[in-house]
Formats: structure tokens, C-alpha cells, sequence
């Protein structure tokens, strides 16, 4: 069922007043049962197997099963993702496995100035947006 | 409904969606909100971080022209659109959008994008106007800015609120009305100009998968069409309509053939009659001038592809292990640079996937495949609406100020209804924006929004019983269901209402069998669309006995009456553009020609919400000089 919540490993995000996956499903697809304090993929034939659920689950707890209808069994990719980087390990089918690793970002997350430090300009009239010309790398924008 | 709390919000500039181009407009929006006290508030229906189409990740820039470098020329870009789309684009926003999609890309690799570079400090090309990405936090990076932007502004981000409708008085955008997915409050939004930036849509036409791969598009399935309708009822002149756009991606799972293609030189074939692009390539002749220049069009190369499908030569197959080798043969006698370039292409070919297509690599994964040793299946998938790809439907806009074109009637992004503006899928006719080239268009909008805000602002003024009017008519499917659900022994089957999946399955069939979907092999004709707008009626009558029994299914409801919107929108332009310019997208059997005499123009329509009326309209095609 594309995404899914490992039983036993999901706690809920208990403490919080909503769990990660909700907040991060960019199809509202999970659901709290807050009696079991589990999360649940409400609508797996809607889920776009973006694994924003599983990236974001501080407790590991969410996989995804490769959609039944054409996916042969057995196979999985599953990632870790860090502040920097991401890890893959992807299992086939035959019990093979490779392995990679990808960087995400080249700098702290939270730091993004949206000006990228370049110089700005005050003319509401002009064609220029904020940055420009600096951020074209331009001396003017061009015109036709 | 009693129980839901009505909440006003005001603010000056409101933008409606959270992907690439509403995080352009945030940001640049805030800028000069700043500078003039104006309040700037992003209403988004998932979490920012995470929203749109990018939501997954990507891994490419698909729009860089390299100015700075020499490289290429905004001239070049505008006669590259010009000839994907079969001569109709509005080149006045290609250009505009060309020449301020570097700086997008520039400030993406400042906030910590990740772009490749190659010995000499440059880019990696992965074709003439790709650019090589480790983009798998490309939506987190470039939502970050825009949050940051409006922080340092004063302005707002509103997570998990779904906007229905818009809010107009006399042609002029006032707000827009929706509710929290979160908890009972219905929202209403004033604002002196609004942004439309909810993306493109799918699930309009049956899905190839039905199952429980029915979310495994290629485009999102939260995109819903919801620009299209809230600028349909707004009252907006639309442009492209009929403009679908179908990828030939990896069969089933719907992963990347760009990095392939371009970067990898890989061929297609069909398993019985070979390269389709060869084999075929005197039927480009019929599609003169467009089939016989380079490059050839995307629909073009889907067409030849389908019809060696139509005489059964498929599957088709994309010749991975074939390419691989070739890369790899010029090392072939330095055993220890083969075996590190070999490496080195498996774990691009991995990333490509991975980044945005994941389950193409749990496809590949399950099936054993490995692309250096064996060929990967192809395809055709469903239709899409998505203006800043290779389709192009969306509202008509007006132009840059400084460009004498036919098409100026205001400020630069503004729709026909006063104050409303649109960018990325939301925008019609500027094909191939892509990620970066939304993101600038978005910029350009809110400079253009801010613009109209200082200089033609004006309170907005609401009339209460129409925003009560509105209230009842967003909260009616929970009404209807809380009244009837209890009579049956299945909630689902009931009489009295429909719910939203089998509505969203009835417009399905409809669009599949009649509007040329993937069952009809992508042909239609005057006789089937005829018939489909007769089903067209019944189904919007229907439209108001949907049924829901929680705010998800009140999202669902309404997901889906904007799919149908954006259907019907469609079907009606198919109708009246009488010929066939798009074979690889939509073939029309009763006009199957190219007509250059008669419809090299833009089919456009409008929707009277007074009336309820819809006039189509023919547009000129305007050139730029010399180009």
C-alpha cells in the first residue's frame, strides 16, 4: 500500500499537536487514530510514493510497498536523509542491494537569504526585479 | 453550517498555492511589500515545504539560458517554444521570462541548491537548456526563501487552508474564500490583488493505472485544476485550453527519460519496427514547418512512437544498456577508468530517479533491472494540463510594459478580471517555464502585483450575503451527507449524494472515452465531444449533490468539481479549433490536418458568471520582430 506505518515503531509523535507525517503529506493523506497514538495512510491509491512521510518520520516508522498493481514484489528503496546529505540503500528483487549516497544542500538549512546576498535596486518601474541586473550576472536586462 | 467558525483575513496581496511560482512571488513580493507597508499572505493547502509539484524533488533545471556566459539569447529561447508548440506561444511572456530565469537560478545555488559543475567552475548541461541538479531538497531550499522573505516583511504563510473560489465585484478580484483541512473554520480572504498559482491538473482523464498505482501520475495527483477554475469563475479569458500535454516517460512508474535522452544519447525504439524517429520520418513532412525543423516537437516524437503502438510494434523501449556501453566504449582499454566511469553513470542513472521519481527505482528495483545490461519500457501516460511544461493551457495575461505586442491591457501577469494575476501552470501560452522559469515568472508577478497594489489599490469591499451565499455552497457536501448519511446501512451508497471518488471516476470516463484519453488512444472528433458535453451537464448537475463526511472529503469534493471545470474547458476547445496541430497530444479523426490558414491562432474562451455563458474566441499570433 504505497506509503505505510510500521505498528510498532510509530508512536504518534505523541507530545506534538500534530504528527510529522500530517504536516509534511503534501496530499493530506495521513491520519492520527489518536486512541492508538498510530498513524495511518488513509487513501494509499492516492499516494504519490514522494516519501515526504518517510523522510520526515523521526522514528522511522513509515516505509513504502511499491504499488501492487504493477510492482513485482520484494524490492524497496528506503532513504535517511541528514541536514546535508542523503542516504539510499535500494533492495531488488533478487536480494541484491546498491547503495548510494546524494547531497541535498550546500548550506545550514534555515540560512536562505532571499536577496542571495546580491546587490538590490529601489525602481518599481523598471523590468528589473529585486536583485537585478546583479543576480543576471548582466549589466542591464535585456530588452528585445 | 453552524458549527463552522467563519474567520475574515486582510491583507494587501493575497497569493493562492505554494509551489515554485508562489514561492517566486513571495519573494520578490515582499521585497517591495516592504518598502511600501504592504502585508503580503501565502495561502497554501499542504506544507510549504513539501507543496506543488516539486514537492518530491527534481533532478534537473529544465530552463537555463546562460546570458551571462554567451551562451544563448532570449531571441533563442522564444524560436525554441515557438517550435515545440507548433508556432503558438505568446512570445512576449516566453521572452520575459527568458531573460529573468537565470537570475531564479543563480539565487537558488546561493540559498544552497546544489548545481553540478564541472572542472572549469561551469555548469553541467544536460542538454542545451538543462542543467544538472542533486535536487532532492530543491522545494525545501526554495520554500525556505520565501518564508524567510516574508518573515523579514511582516507577511503571512496559512498551511492546510483549500482556497474554492474567488471573490469578484464588477471584474475586479476582491478575495477568495476556502476552508482549513485542519479544523471547522471557513476562511474568508480580502485582499486588494490576488495571485492564482495552483499548479496544473490530473486525474482529469482516467489514469492508465486503476488500481492501487492510481496515484502514480507523473504530474502530482494534488494538483487538481484548482487555477483553472478560480480563474474560469473569476470570469478570466483563457488561453490553450485544448493544449494537454502527454510525456513519453518509463512505462508504469512514470520516471525521468530527460537525463537519457540528452544526457546519456539514448535512442527509443519500438520491439518490432525500430527507431520510430527514423523509420518514420517522412510523416514529419505533414507537420510542416514545425516536423521538419530541429528540435522536433515533443508531440511530434510521441506521435511516431504511437503510431508504430497502433500497428502493434510496441512495446516501446528506451536502449539504456545500449547507451551505457557506448559512453563507456571509448575507455574500454583503461580497465580501472571504465570500471570508475561505469560507476559513476550507474549512480547518475540512480539519482535521476531517485531525487524525483522514486518509485521508478523501486520499479527497476523489482523487476531486476539493471540499465547497463537491459533495455527499459516506455510509454505514453495520460493527459495533463500543465502550462509550464511542454502543454500550455492557462489564463490569458498581459505582457511586459516595455513590449509593444497585442496583448497589454494592464499590468504585466494580470488576467482579464481586474487585480487577478496568474503565474506558472496558472498562466497560459509561455510553455517550457518548467521549476526555474516559474519561479521567475512568479518573481515578475509579484513585482507586477505590488506595482498595481500602490498604484491602483483600493479597500475591498465584500458584500456579506454573498460571502454567506458562499459559505453555504463550499459547506453543502457535508450538509447533504450529514442529512442523508445515515439511511443507508453503507454510507457510500446513498441516493441522495455522490461521493468524490466515484464522481471523480464519472468525469474520468468521460474525458477518457469521449475527449481522447489514453483508452481512445488520444483520438477524438467532433461526433464523441459533442456527446461529452451532453454527459458534461448531468455530471454538473451532479456537482451539487456531492456528499462529505470530513474535511478531507470536503477537500475531495471540491478537488474534483475543479477537475471538472478544467475538463470542460477543455472539451469546449477541442470543439472549436478545427483541425488536428498537436497529433502526439490529441488527434482530432473529423479534422485530422494541420491547418495553418485557418487556425494559426490561439483558441481562447471565456466564462460569463452572470450569464453562465461561454464565448470562444480566435486570437492573433503575434511574432517578435526578427526573430
Amino acid at each position: 500500500m504505497p506509503s505505510f506505518v510500521i505498528k510498532e515503531k510509530c508512536d504518534g509523535c505523541k507530545g506534538q499537536d500534530k504528527t510529522a507525517c500530517m504536516y509534511i503529506c503534501p496530499n493530506d493523506l495521513m491520519v492520527l487514530d489518536k486512541d492508538a497514538m498510530k498513524a495511518t495512510n488513509r487513501d494509499p491509491k492516492m499516494c504519490w510514493e514522494c516519501m515526504c512521510c518517510v523522510k520526515i518520520c523521526p522514528q522511522q516508522a513509515m516505509d513504502v510497498r511499491g504499488y501492487a498493481d504493477f510492482v513485482p514484489m520484494g524490492a524497496s528503496a528506503t532513504p535517511l536523509r541528514g541536514s546535508q546529505d542523503i542516504m539510499w540503500t535500494v533492495k531488488f528483487r533478487d536480494g541484491s542491494i546498491k547503495r548510494f549516497k546524494f547531497p541535498i544542500r550546500t548550506t545550514e538549512e534555515g540560512t536562505a537569504d532571499p536577496l542571495g546576498g546580491y546587490s538590490t535596486q529601489d525602481d518599481i518601474n523598471s523590468e528589473a526585479l529585486a536583485t537585478e541586473p546583479a543576480s543576471l550576472g548582466l549589466d542591464a536586462v535585456p530588452t528585445v | 453550517m453552524a458549527n463552522f467558525e467563519t474567520v475574515e483575513v486582510s491583507t494587501d496581496l493575497l497569493i493562492v498555492g505554494g509551489g515554485f511560482s508562489a514561492c517566486g512571488v513571495a519573494t520578490e513580493a515582499a521585497y517591495w511589500a516592504k518598502k511600501n507597508g504592504l502585508k503580503v499572505t501565502l495561502v497554501d493547502k499542504a506544507a510549504l515545504d513539501r507543496s506543488g509539484a516539486v514537492a518530491m524533488g527534481l533532478s534537473a533545471i529544465n530552463q537555463y539560458l546562460g546570458i551571462r556566459d554567451g551562451q544563448n539569447t532570449c531571441e533563442d529561447y522564444v524560436r525554441y517554444v515557438r517550435q515545440d508548440l507548433m508556432g503558438v506561444s505568446r512570445e512576449d511572456l516566453v521572452y520575459n521570462i527568458a531573460r529573468h530565469v537565470d537570475s531564479s537560478v543563480h539565487l537558488f545555488e546561493k540559498w544552497g541548491l546544489k548545481i553540478w559543475l564541472d572542472e572549469d567552475g561551469k555548469y553541467v548541461h544536460e542538454g542545451r537548456w538543462q542543467l544538472m541538479i542533486n535536487g532532492e531538497s530543491y522545494k525545501n531550499i526554495v520554500a525556505e526563501a520565501a518564508k524567510n522573505a516574508l518573515k523579514e516583511a511582516g507577511g503571512e504563510v496559512m498551511e492546510r487552508i483549500f482556497i474554492t473560489d474567488p471573490i469578484v465585484e464588477n471584474n475586479k478580484v476582491v478575495g477568495a474564500v476556502g476552508f482549513s483541512t485542519r479544523e471547522e473554520k471557513f476562511y474568508v480572504f480580502k485582499a486588494k490583488a490576488v495571485v492564482c498559482t495552483m499548479g496544473g491538473a490530473v486525474h482529469v482523464f482516467r489514469p492508465r493505472s486503476t488500481g492501487e498505482g492510481f496515484g502514480r501520475s507523473w504530474y502530482p495527483p494534488f494538483n487538481t485544476g484548482s487555477s483553472a477554475y478560480f480563474t474560469i469563475k473569476a470570469g478570466a479569458e483563457m488561453t490553450c485550453q485544448e493544449v494537454r500535454f502527454i510525456p513519453v516517460r518509463f512505462k508504469d512508474a512514470y520516471g525521468p527519460v530527460g537525463a537519457w535522452f540528452l544526457l546519456f544519447k539514448s535512442r527509443a525504439i519500438s520491439a518490432g519496427g525500430g527507431e520510430y524517429m527514423s523509420v518514420r520520418k517522412d510523416e514529419l513532412n505533414n507537420w510542416a514547418p514545425y516536423g521538419l525543423a530541429k528540435p522536433i516537437p515533443a508531440n511530434l516524437r510521441n506521435y511516431l512512437g504511437m503510431l508504430d503502438i497502433e500497428q502493434g510494434f510496441g512495446p516501446l523501449y528506451m536502449e539504456t544498456d545500449e547507451a551505457i556501453q557506448k559512453i563507456a566504449s571509448s575507455l574500454k582499454d583503461d580497465q580501472k577508468a571504465f570500471k570508475k566511469k561505469m560507476k559513476e553513470l550507474e549512480s547518475e542513472a540512480w539519482e535521476d530517479f531517485l531525487d524525483m521519481t522514486i518509485s521508478q527505482a523501486i520499479l527497476w528495483a523489482s523487476q531486476n533491472v539493471k540499465p547497463e545490461e537491459k533495455h527499459s519500457e516506455i510509454a505514453a501516460c495520460e493527459p495533463y494540463f500543465i502550462g509550464s511544461h511542454s502543454g500550455a493551457s492557462g489564463a490569458w495575461i498581459s505582457g511586459p510594459e516595455d513590449m509593444e505586442t497585442p496583448y497589454k491591457w494592464g499590468y504585466a501577469q494580470m488576467t482579464t478580471v481586474d487585480g487577478l494575476f496568474a503565474a506558472g501552470d496558472a498562466s497560459g501560452a509561455s510553455s517550457h517555464k518548467f521549476s526555474s522559469g516559474s519561479h521567475a515568472e512568479g518573481r515578475i508577478t509579484g513585482k507586477a502585483a505590488i506595482k498595481y497594489i500602490i498604484e491602483k489599490g483600493t479597500e475591498p469591499s465584500i458584500d456579506s450575503a454573498k460571502v454567506e451565499e458562499l459559505k453555504a455552497t463550499v459547506l453543502a457536501p457535508m450538509e447533504l451527507y450529514a442529512a442523508h448519511s445515515d439511511e443507508t446501512t453503507d454510507v457510500t451508497v446513498n441516493a441522495n449524494y455522490i461521493l468524490p471518488e466515484q464522481f471523480m471516476y464519472r468525469l474520468q470516463k468521460i474525458m477518457d472515452e469521449y475527449a481522447g484519453g489514453v483508452s481512445s488512444a488520444f483520438k477524438t472528433s467532433k461526433f464523441l465531444l459533442d456527446r461529452a458535453m451532453e454527459l458534461f451537464v448531468f455530471l454538473k448537475e451532479d456537482s451539487e449533490k456531492l456528499g462529505a463526511g470530513s474535511l478531507h472529503d470536503l477537500m475531495r469534493c471540491w478537488e474534483n468539481i475543479h477537475r471538472m471545470w478544467q475538463g470542460e474547458a477543455h472539451v469546449r476547445t477541442m470543439l472549436f479549433r478545427e483541425e488536428t496541430r498537436w497529433p502526439g497530444y490529441y488527434y482530432r479523426t473529423d479534422t485530422p490536418k494541420m491547418d495553418e490558414d485557418n487556425w494559426k491562432c490561439f483558441a481562447n474562451c471565456k466564462f460569463d458568471p452572470a450569464s453562465s455563458e461561454w464565448e470562444m474566441s480566435k486570437k492573433e499570433i503575434w511574432n517578435i520582430p526578427g526573430v
